[in-house]
């Protein structure tokens, strides 16, 4: 009995095909979320706003950690189950250095926000830089200690990080606890922004973030493809043999390379455990963010992880409030968006929007 | 990388078999309930794993979110605290759990098939994390304190007073799950599973339906996982969101591993192991500073399972297969030219 559909793998693209029954489902189902957006964009215009924006601005801290996710891999095959235990234990180490160092106290409790305590702009830029170096380093050792000998397997390595994730966030219940903590912006940043229409938004998420997340976005897109460390890459994702045998020392490209994606990880913890908030359980739900950016955009491309992470945080923004239907309020089923949100980039693109074959 | 066609060992079946069979009448309750009972469903849930991986080439990290779903359907559905305590009969319930569980895995394994490798692994590890996440968010479901007291039916008893029936109960489940996923591996499905697993292009150049055979596979896994999911709410009376979370996920993970990610009888090797680590370590860790210490349980069984990882990818059953392959080696004087290949090590990819 020969398969009759051209059983669609990872190894072919998916067929061209003008309107078949799979296009017209995925035309109607995307109409029906366009109209349903737009009913609720109607209703209240300012609601959207800020929902759309919070939508944005955590898609711009999806990128930043997943980028670092989607490089690795791109390059090395490595899928490093440890990148949320990296992000958790960057934000740690700031708020560390944060606490350790830059305390000022500034005697009555008598600040704005309460606490009594106030932090200058170093006290949030120097934790940022040092605890992301550090964790870039941790990348490294991490790379050449388990994972440089045994290149090539990748379940072999994938069991490796998800070993030393277990380790990781054991050792960093204890020594940081099980409480849920921040990092303290700036003092003297202003609490929000004011937008046209009367919206205000958060000014670290909607400026800080968001503007990090760009500026990684076109820092990496310039490393990329200006420069000769980003051609090497490129070449390596493509043929690794190929680029080695030209005499190019790839062990070192490698260890850039878990360089950066790690650093981008520990990046991503500063922003996030100042935007949201550090604790256990973190590390599994930015790992799970991470996994599905790039399942949806495509292992090892950049722009996907881009794209997937703007899909992600709408559809986790606009399912978390407008997944009410008359007086039934279905919003703790959100997750199940999401769920749907990879089921349908899986039916049509098994390697995700942008993924090639290896 | 041909693992384990070969022939069931029915006389060592027997004897560890029997051995189990008799534990009850030497051990305390104690041991039979927390060691044993729990390193059988929990070696259920890991045989599901280790039969996919094993003979259709995928490393589901799917198989305790569809335990999960088994586990919350059963709590649901019976009386309990908690949940929507629909109060059906334990029996009937048993049924529409399964079902239910299966019909998700089928889902999964729908949208996972067409994916190979790493990226299988990917998106069932979302799969699994996803679940987890419905069912801490939907506490109609899962009770603000997971769902308690759970209706058992009468087979098992009390499990909380005498451990013994359940135990029983458990036992013969695992043993017809591994005799059973013995057998599907030796039938025409299953041999044809482990043609797709080595050779995809070829079997489908043969004329089979690859995605829909491994969906049919999954689905399989997916029956046995949810066999474990019921008696994982049997063993506890419980379950809560916590317990099928990403820890449990890669515990069973871990408990594969462990064993052997290329034997059936791997699963339950690893379990055991498993269940006598957090039992015992506790007791015998010493505590240094913070790093290490009775609360650091979960530090150990990392630690294990990266030192397991590095050392023999075939796990414990590797291990020891390694070893009596040596043995017979010296024995036999030097190796002929039929040398076994070494365990297929981990490296689940064809090489690029």
């Amino acid at each position: 009995m020969p398969a009759k559909t051209a059983a669609p793998d990872t190894t072919d693209r998916p067929p061209r095909a003008g309107w078949s029954a799979r296009r017209i489902a995925l035309a109607a189902v995307s109409a029906v979320i366009v109209v349903w957006l737009a009913i609720k964009a109607s209703e209240d215009l300012r609601q959207f706003v800020v929902v759309s924006l919070n939508g944005i601005t955590l898609a711009a801290l999806f990128f930043v950690v997943a980028s670092g996710f989607t490089l690795i891999f791109g390059l090395m095959r490595v899928v490093n189950m440890a990148h949320g235990s990296l992000y958790l234990l960057g934000g740690y180490l700031a708020l560390e250095m944060q606490d350790a160092w830059f305390k000022d106290e500034t005697g009555l409790g008598l600040s704005l926000t309460g606490s009594g305590t106030e932090y200058d702009l170093l006290g949030w830029v120097v934790p940022l830089i040092l605890a992301t170096l550090i964790i870039g380093v941790v990348g490294v050792i991490v790379q050449q200690v388990f994972l440089r000998w045994n290149q090539g397997q990748d379940l072999r390595q994938a069991l490796i990080t998800i070993a030393l994730s277990v380790i990781f966030a054991d050792q960093m219940l204890a020594a940081f606890g099980g409480i849920s903590k921040d990092i303290k912006a700036p003092t003297d940043w202003p609490e929000s922004i004011s937008l046209p229409g009367d919206v205000r938004f958060g000014f670290f998420r909607g400026v800080v973030v968001l503007g990090a997340a760009v500026l990684i976005g076109l820092g990496l897109w310039w490393l990329m493809t200006r420069t000769r460390f980003g051609k090497i890459v490129r070449a390596g994702v493509d043929d690794r043999d190929m680029v080695s045998a030209l005499g190019i020392n790839v062990q070192l490209v490698f260890a850039a390379a878990f360089f950066l994606g790690a650093l981008l990880a520990g990046l991503g913890g500063v922003l996030g455990g100042t935007m949201i908030a550090l604790g256990p359980g973190e590390d599994t739900s930015f790992l799970l963010n991470s996994l599905i950016v790039v399942i949806i955009g495509g292992m090892g491309s950049l722009g996907g992880a881009a794209i997937g992470a703007l899909a992600l945080g709408l559809v986790d923004a606009y399912a978390d409030v407008y997944l009410v239907f008359g007086g039934t309020d279905l919003t703790n089923y959100s997750i199940l968006v999401t769920f749907g949100l990879l089921v349908v980039v899986l039916a049509v693109r098994p390697l995700g929007l942008f993924g090639r074959p290896a | 990388m041909t693992p384990s066609t070969g022939r069931t060992s029915w006389p060592a079946l027997v004897v560890v078999v029997g051995l189990a069979a008799l534990a009850p009448l030497v051990l305390t309750d104690f041991f039979v309930s927390v060691i044993l009972t729990k390193s059988l469903w929990l070696g259920i849930a890991a045989a599901s794993l280790i039969f996919l991986s094993a003979y259709g080439g995928m490393v589901s990290l799917a198989q305790v979110g569809i335990y999960g779903v088994a586990g919350m359907a059963f709590a649901n559905l019976v009386a309990a605290d908690g949940g929507s305590a629909a109060e059906w009969a334990p029996w009937p319930a048993t049924v529409a759990a399964i079902v239910i569980a299966v019909a998700v895995g089928l889902v999964f394994g729908a949208i996972a098939a067409r994916s190979v490798g790493i990226y299988f692994l990917m998106i069932t590890l979302a799969f699994s994390v996803l679940v987890f996440y419905f069912f801490s968010q939907v506490t109609q479901l899962s009770g603000f304190g997971g769902v308690n007291n759970v209706d058992l039916p009468s087979l098992v008893g009390e499990p909380g007073q005498d451990p013994v029936p359940l135990y029983y109960t458990t036992l013969v489940v695992a043993v017809l799950v591994f005799v059973a996923l013995r057998y599907a591996s030796r039938t025409a499905f299953g041999l044809a599973l482990q043609g797709l697993r080595d050779e995809p292009a070829r079997m489908r150049a043969l004329g089979f339906n690859v995605t829909r055979h491994r969906i049919l596979a999954f689905g399989l896994a997916a029956f046995v996982a949810a066999l474990a999911g019921v008696l994982s709410v049997w063993y506890n009376r419980r379950i809560t969101p916590g317990s099928i979370n990403l820890a449990q996920t890669i515990d069973v993970l871990i408990i594969a591993v462990v064993g052997g990610l290329y034997r059936l009888e791997g699963a339950w090797v690893g379990a055991l192991t498993y269940a006598l680590i957090d039992n015992y370590s506790r007791e015998w860790t010493p505590t240094v500073g913070n790093v290490l210490g009775p609360e650091r349980f979960n530090t150990i069984l990392g630690v294990v399972f990266l030192v397991i990882v590095l050392l023999s990818p075939g796990g414990l059953v590797g291990l020891w297969e390694r070893g009596r392959e040596l043995f017979d080696k010296r024995r036999r004087g030097p190796p002929g030219s039929v040398a076994t290949p070494a365990p297929a090590g981990a490296t689940g990819d064809a090489p690029n």
